[in-house]
């Protein structure tokens, strides 16, 4: 019996490794952040610049930064929302079953493409296009980003909002054709209102993994840290801040702490996001 | 009985969904169209030169794969046995509850808070230097959660009566863990596992910070040296080199070497899943 004892501590510790990580994460961000709060003190991420590198005055104002990620999100999202929630209607309920068996792995090989090289595809093709069509000085935009973006997004939300439209019982629909509705008002009416809780949820975890990507964005969006909210101009996410500059920081300096800055800043974003998502897929019973 | 009106809708749909899977055949397309000519055993099999203008790709194929090697070892094992613990022995405990929540967050944390992490903890506070081991490990936390997830639906879908057939014959639970469960669980895990590892191998923000060297036409000797990768040799020929449109041969062919190693990867997995779902039945 012992030696069943031991498995299963060693499962139990096993399993609670994914705890102590968690913990150790925003230990280790806060530890890194933290001198931060005594020079220059926490007012200085409220600044309206981010010039981190000056021989006059540097400024470490996070908000360009912020106001760069929320554009970008924002305007994929505009694109991902009607797109996915599309693509997951005509997946769950009007492909036949062979159609559902191919497009299925095929929205999952879009996640599996690298953003690396969905970023390097929008360097060489995407921006290009850009900037042709809107006659603009470089195709390096917050709308290249956005469309990017849009790509790593679809197969989250696709994948999510599919399974909440699975999950609502089959007697909703039973009924809705019994009092004579046509399939489309039995999808629009009463099968989408159904699986809302889940498609929320769903659009939700596709925002948070959106924010966080790193490259796609880095490689494409032109990186100037202006604050601007025209789609058509560079801007500078949170991430490819952190990505572009953490190779050429001095470590410890008071730069290196507000790129930990950042980092906390998209970790609290991120959990924030994934805990009300899964509160309502809890709420709603969509849980699988 | 559609009308006129329903049908045009349900063509919008279509056009909508099939407008989806063009794009991402496009991209596809456009990798491979540009990397094939570019691409031959001297690209695959030599070392760089000149700053990555000519030779091959030798040193970030093999950094990319020691980064696998040692993010499986370390992710794998550590998975599995969460996701026993979890679909065998767990109860609807406070403690369950937690481990779920924390599995949740770490699979929504970005991968450049990843790279942030493993370089405040791995690189300076253990001191392991930008090094495959920093590298790995940064990677294997960050699949973790997707190995966890998956290997839990895999050992959920063997049916009860297999347990309770054999902890009935007066076996222990590990024994019927070890007997009438893994053996039956076993494609799931390795299809889940290798899915979320596909992913590891495209990852650039982790290791940026952790391990990728920019340019370090050698081999590794060893687990706490720096090597090149092919997602950051792919982002430095394509953004950083000086002449990068005169390398745009080489970004394509790097571009489609690191895809067909992930699509591989993942095709592979498709495939070991069907194959399985074929076999056993409940």
């Amino acid at each position: 019996m012992w030696k069943d004892k031991a498995m299963r501590l060693l499962m139990v510790s096993a399993a609670s490794t994914s705890i102590f990580l968690v913990a150790l994460i925003f230990i280790f961000l806060v530890k890194e952040a933290a001198p931060f709060v005594l020079t220059p003190g926490l007012r200085a991420l409220l600044d309206r610049q981010w010039i981190p590198v000056s021989f006059v005055q540097e400024h470490f104002g996070i908000l360009p930064l912020v106001t760069g990620s929320a554009l970008v999100t924002g305007l994929s999202m505009l694109f991902t929302i009607p797109l996915s929630v599309l693509g997951a209607i005509y997946i769950a309920e009007i492909a036949n079953p062979v159609e559902r068996e191919i497009l299925k792995p095929f929205i999952e090989l879009l996640a599996s493409i690298p953003s690396v090289v969905l970023g390097f595809f929008g360097l060489v093709v995407l921006a290009p296009l850009i900037k042709a069509l809107f006659g603009l000085g470089t195709g390096l935009t917050a709308l290249t980003g956005a469309f990017l973006l849009t790509l790593m997004a679809i197969p989250t939300v696709i994948t999510l909002s599919e399974d909440a439209i699975m999950s609502v019982p089959r007697a909703y629909k039973d009924a809705s054709q019994a009092l004579g509705a046509s399939d489309l008002q039995t999808i629009f009416r009463v099968i989408i209102p159904a699986a809302l809780p889940g498609i929320i949820a769903a659009i939700m975890l596709g925002v948070g993994r959106v924010i966080g990507e790193t490259m796609a964005v880095l490689m494409v969006t032109g990186n100037s840290a202006l604050m601007s909210w025209s789609p058509l101009a560079p801007v500078r996410t949170m991430t490819a801040t952190i990505a572009a500059e953490m190779g050429e920081v001095s470590f410890g300096s008071i730069h290196y702490q507000a790129l930990f800055w950042i980092g906390l800043v998209l970790l609290a974003v991120t959990f924030i996001l994934n805990i009300i998502a899964q509160r309502v897929l809890v709420r709603y019973g969509m849980m699988k | 009985m559609s009308t006129r009106r329903e049908q045009i809708i349900y063509l919008l749909i279509r056009m909508v969904m099939y407008s989806i899977v063009l794009v991402i055949g496009y991209i596809l397309f456009d990798i491979v169209r540009h990397g094939l000519p570019a691409l031959n055993w001297e690209f695959i099999s030599e070392y760089p030169r000149k700053s990555g203008s000519e030779g091959g790709i030798l040193p970030a194929i093999v950094g990319t794969l020691s980064l696998l090697a040692g993010t499986i070892i370390v992710a794998l094992p550590l998975g599995i046995c969460s996701a026993i613990y979890l679909s065998e022995y767990a109860e609807q405990t406070r403690f369950t509850t937690i481990i779920r929540l924390a599995i949740i967050t770490l699979a929504g944390v970005p991968s450049i808070v990843f790279g942030l992490f493993g370089l405040g903890l791995f690189v300076l506070f253990l001191n392991f230097g930008t090094s495959i081991l920093a590298g790995s490990l940064t990677l294997a936390c960050m699949v973790l959660p997707t190995i966890i997830v998956s290997s839990e639906e895999a050992l959920r879908a063997v049916p009860l009566g297999y347990r309770d057939a054999s902890l009935a014959l007066g076996a222990t639970k590990w024994e019927t863990i070890r007997t009438n469960v893994l053996p039956y669980s076993l494609s799931g895990i390795i299809t889940g596992s290798i899915l979320g590892i596909g992913r590891a191998a495209g990852e650039t923000a982790p290791i940026l910070l952790t391990v990728a060297a920019f340019y370090l036409p050698k081999l590794p000797k060893s687990i706490f040296d720096q090597v090149m990768a092919l997602p950051y040799h792919l982002y430095i020929l394509a953004t950083q080199h000086p002449e990068a449109d005169k390398v745009l041969p080489l970004q394509y062919a790097t571009a489609l070497v690191l895809l067909l190693l992930v699509l591989g990867l993942s095709l592979g997995a498709i495939f070991i899943r069907i194959h399985f779902r074929k076999k056993y039945r409940w």
